[in-house]
């Protein structure tokens, strides 16, 4: 067998038009891929035209109408556009079937609908900077909201369809992985990123439809003034956070919990061994994503809500870091006793232990309600949520990307660059993100375009942690563009692990498997059976 | 300002910051020790289990540890209860207001602060108050979501519109304290800044004496340009021509502004009394609505002074 498959799901069949009525998932994730890849670089550039306004205390590279605008878009960008689909509907849609020994996902044609209905939600979204943008942050808080004369009705309809895309990828993987598993793949033989993927679609069911409905209020609100949120028409500002967040925490979980998932996977593989307390790490996902409804109001602490119901809340809140503190310590336990290679996608996981580890920890800080009430709203928050989402998310994603690469594509990216690029990511990301904390705890607002002289300095730092970020995506850019037509060829098995994805053949063929796929060894089988390295 | 406060925190200056500090040092080196123990076994497992070459032996089939696994569930459960409650101590005694506290009403509005004392006295954005006296603060918002933060104090509420939200304080030391809106109101959030300044009881008596009577001998033209400064008319209208939220008032006066229905006008004494009693019924082109009216806020010879220096600027 030749290390490069030639008929493979990226020419088979042939023609451009053949991708925009195709129901190969792997087609579908890729569109997926592609597009979050895009508006990742997108939301990224207008970080750093943020970063840029924020060097200096004044008011210097953008008005504070502008920056309001661009804040706004980063945060609406990156969340609905590219965290929320990042993992499940790119790198989850074209591996999910494969990984369970599937020929496609269960309902093939929702898959496409929902690509169709991401791409016109996006759309719509993105069509609300031509009407001059928004400024209201992704957050959309009212009576602000309701009464701006932004387009806030676009930004907040996309967001509305694209809820629609969530639901109908979550239901697809939930029916496919009840129904489609492979003959004798028991539900404790699943790889832990199917768990992670099944926790998530359940989040996704169950809590988009909330912030559906909040959203078409809002936008009932501002066309027909029915008074909902708007105190000005009789209506409650507060319960407009209780909805938001009632959907918006659960959906951190959406975007954590697949990130989790690739993680157990790569640190399993790259140390070659038996995941440890494979049981707890499955049953953790279900517990995270079973509290994650239970916590909203953690977001409220100032709100005025009850002090009842605040003290609810932070109890709660803690729970989560249980199960969390779990599988960080079964990731640990996995590494012992392993034999350990160091690739970019295990740089990846690894790096994901520091950030993530430093996200979780001062995830603390936040629900003990005395020190969040001094922190809330400020750069501390910032600083916290970019560590879990960019530092637990993002590092997962790119650790997947990078891990199922040649899978994809069926060629290797030159692995020096991979290194050079994580290490310049892990660095910028630090510096950019780590002065966030101190400035936060110093008392400086976020969403502040002009700020006191006496937080300068470290808003130069993490000014120029910006630029080695930006410096290391770019190197990720043109290594793995390049990588796609002059990279060695993968084989099946490149980094020589299990895991059915890994038995066929680089790029997959359309049809999955050549011929029906045999499940000879558990997804972590090192103590029985090692196997070949392709490349 | 108040800037003696440490790296990682502000000056702890009211009776609530102390504690609040300890739970925040508290927390931190316990989470330090955690993520060094973490990431120490982490780096020394990378570099002990490193491949070896041609190792091709297959590995532990050791795959849990009930011990283990039990300790590692409950000792950081017991350490976040241990927070958990600590910082919910602190929070009612943050929520539980002291009833010989002297009140005071916050008015929040785009972009700034304003504070009606018992006495009948009215300030913008500088909310002066005695040390070690409990402080209560009865706040709403005229417009959208603000959110009152003292950092020094280690204290924050929201302000909303459709509801009085409380919070109280006792400054431990006088000075000038940082006050930010941290919730976010739109165009000039970023610049809805107050301070707070402490003060002793006595100097705090004379300046209740100094701002109760209206002092007829300032100028005109400086009591207007004193109150440019503490209604912070400043936010939103520039004197030297910068274009803000609002037109500069450079030159304004004599001039003729065009408004958003077409019609023109002098700006004279009267329409600066229009503007600042009735805003919105005269909009210059190019500006949007959002000024606040200063009805009841302003007495007639402080109207007078305004106008003196707004002509003043020619």
């Amino acid at each position: 067998m030749s290390n490069f498959a030639e008929r493979n799901f990226l020419n088979t069949p042939a023609g451009w038009k053949s991708w925009l009525v195709t129901l190969d998932h792997k087609r579908i994730g890729l569109m997926y891929l592609y597009a979050i890849m895009t508006f990742l670089a997108v939301g990224g550039l207008i970080a750093l035209a943020i970063r840029l306004e924020l060097l200096n205390p004044g008011s210097d590279f953008v008005t504070a109408d502008i920056y309001n605008r661009l804040f706004t878009l980063h945060g609406a960008i990156m969340i609905f556009l590219f965290i929320i689909p990042s993992i499940p509907a790119a790198l989850g849609n074209i591996m999910l079937p494969v990984m369970i020994g599937a020929k496609d996902v269960a309902l093939p044609r929702l898959n496409l609908l929902s690509w169709y209905i991401f791409c016109i939600g996006a759309f719509i979204a993105l069509y609300s900077i031509l009407k001059g943008g928004v400024d209201t942050g992704w957050t959309f808080y009212t009576p602000y909201s309701s009464s701006t004369e932004t387009a806030v009705i676009a930004m907040t309809f996309g967001a509305f369809i694209l809820g629609f895309s969530s639901i109908f990828t979550g239901i697809n993987f939930i029916v496919t992985i009840h129904k489609l598993r492979m003959p004798g793949l028991t539900w404790f033989k699943l790889p832990l990123f199917v768990w992670g993927l099944y926790a998530t679609a359940i989040i996704q069911v169950l809590a988009t439809p909330v912030v559906a409905i909040t959203l078409a209020l809002l936008i009932m609100e501002r066309l027909w003034g029915v008074g909902i949120f708007d105190p000005a028409m009789g209506g409650d500002p507060v319960l407009f956070q209780h909805f938001f967040w009632f959907y918006s925490h659960p959906v951190v979980y959406v975007m954590i919990l697949p990130g989790m998932g690739i993680i157990s996977e790569v640190i399993a593989h790259f140390s070659k061994k038996r995941i440890f307390g494979y049981r707890a790490i499955a049953f953790s996902s279900l517990g995270i994503a079973f509290l994650g409804f239970l916590v909203w109001g953690h977001h409220m602490f100032t709100s005025g809500q009850s002090e009842y119901a605040a003290m609810i809340f932070s109890m709660i809140t803690f729970f989560v870091a249980i199960p969390s503190g779990i599988k960080i310590f079964n990731w640990l336990a996995t590494l012992y006793n392993g034999k350990i290679t160091l690739e970019t996608p295990m740089l990846y996981a690894l790096i994901f232990l520091f950030t993530f580890g430093i996200g979780g920890l001062t995830g603390i800080f936040l629900g003990a309600i005395a020190v969040d009430i001094h922190l809330h709203d400020t750069y501390f928050i910032v600083a916290h949520f970019h560590y879990t989402m960019m530092g637990g998310t993002v590092m997962a994603f790119l650790g997947g990307l990078h891990y199922w690469w040649p899978k994809i594509f069926g060629r290797m990216y030159n692995e020096t660059h991979g290194k050079i690029s994580a290490f310049l990511i892990f660095v910028g990301f630090n510096m950019t993100f780590i002065p966030q904390f101190f400035l936060g705890s110093q008392g400086m607002p976020r969403r502040y375009y002009m700020y006191a002289d006496r937080f300068h300095t470290l808003n130069i730092v993490s000014t120029v942690g910006s630029w080695i970020l930006a410096a290391g995506f770019f190197l990720m850019l043109y290594y793995l563009v390049r990588s796609i037509k002059h990279g060695k060829p993968a084989g099946a098995n490149p980094w020589g692990i299990h895991g059915l994805e890994w038995t066929t053949p680089s790029p997959v063929p359309p049809e999955n498997f050549l011929e029906e796929p045999k499940l000879e060894h558990g997804p972590y089988d090192y103590d029985k059976f090692m196997p070949e390295k392709t490349v | 300002m108040k800037t003696d406060g440490t790296f990682m925190l502000p000056s702890a200056s009211s009776t609530i910051a102390g504690e609040v500090d300890s739970l925040f040092y508290f927390i931190f080196y316990t989470a330090a020790i955690l993520f060094v123990l973490v990431i120490g076994v982490m780096v020394y497992f990378v570099i002990r289990y490193k491949k070896k070459d041609n190792d091709d032996n297959l590995t532990s089939s050791v795959d849990h540890n009930n011990i283990l696994e039990i300790a590692w569930t409950l000792i950081p459960a017991i350490l976040v209860m241990v927070v958990f409650f600590w910082g919910f101590k602190i929070y009612m005694k943050m929520n539980v207001i002291p009833s010989q506290a002297m009140e005071i009403k916050v008015t929040a509005q785009k972009w700034f602060w304003s504070f009606d004392y018992p006495e009948g006295i009215n300030v913008t954005n500088e909310l002066t108050v005695p040390v070690n006296t409990p402080v209560k603060l009865l706040m709403s918002s005229q417009d959208v979501l603000h959110s009152f933060f003292v950092p020094s104090f280690r204290t924050k509420m929201d302000v909303l519109p459709n509801r009085y939200s409380m919070l109280w304080f006792e400054a431990t030391e006088t000075g000038e304290f940082d006050l930010f809106c941290t919730e976010y109101c739109g165009l000039s959030h970023s610049e809805m800044i107050g301070k707070v300044i402490v003060v002793t009881q006595e100097e705090y008596d004379l300046w209740v004496e100094k701002e109760s009577v209206i002092d007829e001998s300032i100028p005109l033209d400086v009591l207007g340009k004193d109150l440019f400064k503490k209604k912070a008319c400043y936010t939103c209208h520039s004197l030297d021509g910068t274009r803000l939220v609002g037109p500069t008032l450079k030159e304004i006066f004599g001039s003729e502004v065009r408004h958003t229905d077409g019609t023109t006008a002098i700006v004279d004494e009267n329409y600066i009394r229009e503007s600042l009693l009735e805003p919105h019924a005269k909009i210059v082109e190019g500006y949007s609505p959002v000024m606040p009216t200063f009805q009841g806020q302003l007495k007639d010879r402080e109207i007078d002074g305004l106008s003196a220096f707004i002509k003043s600027l020619k």
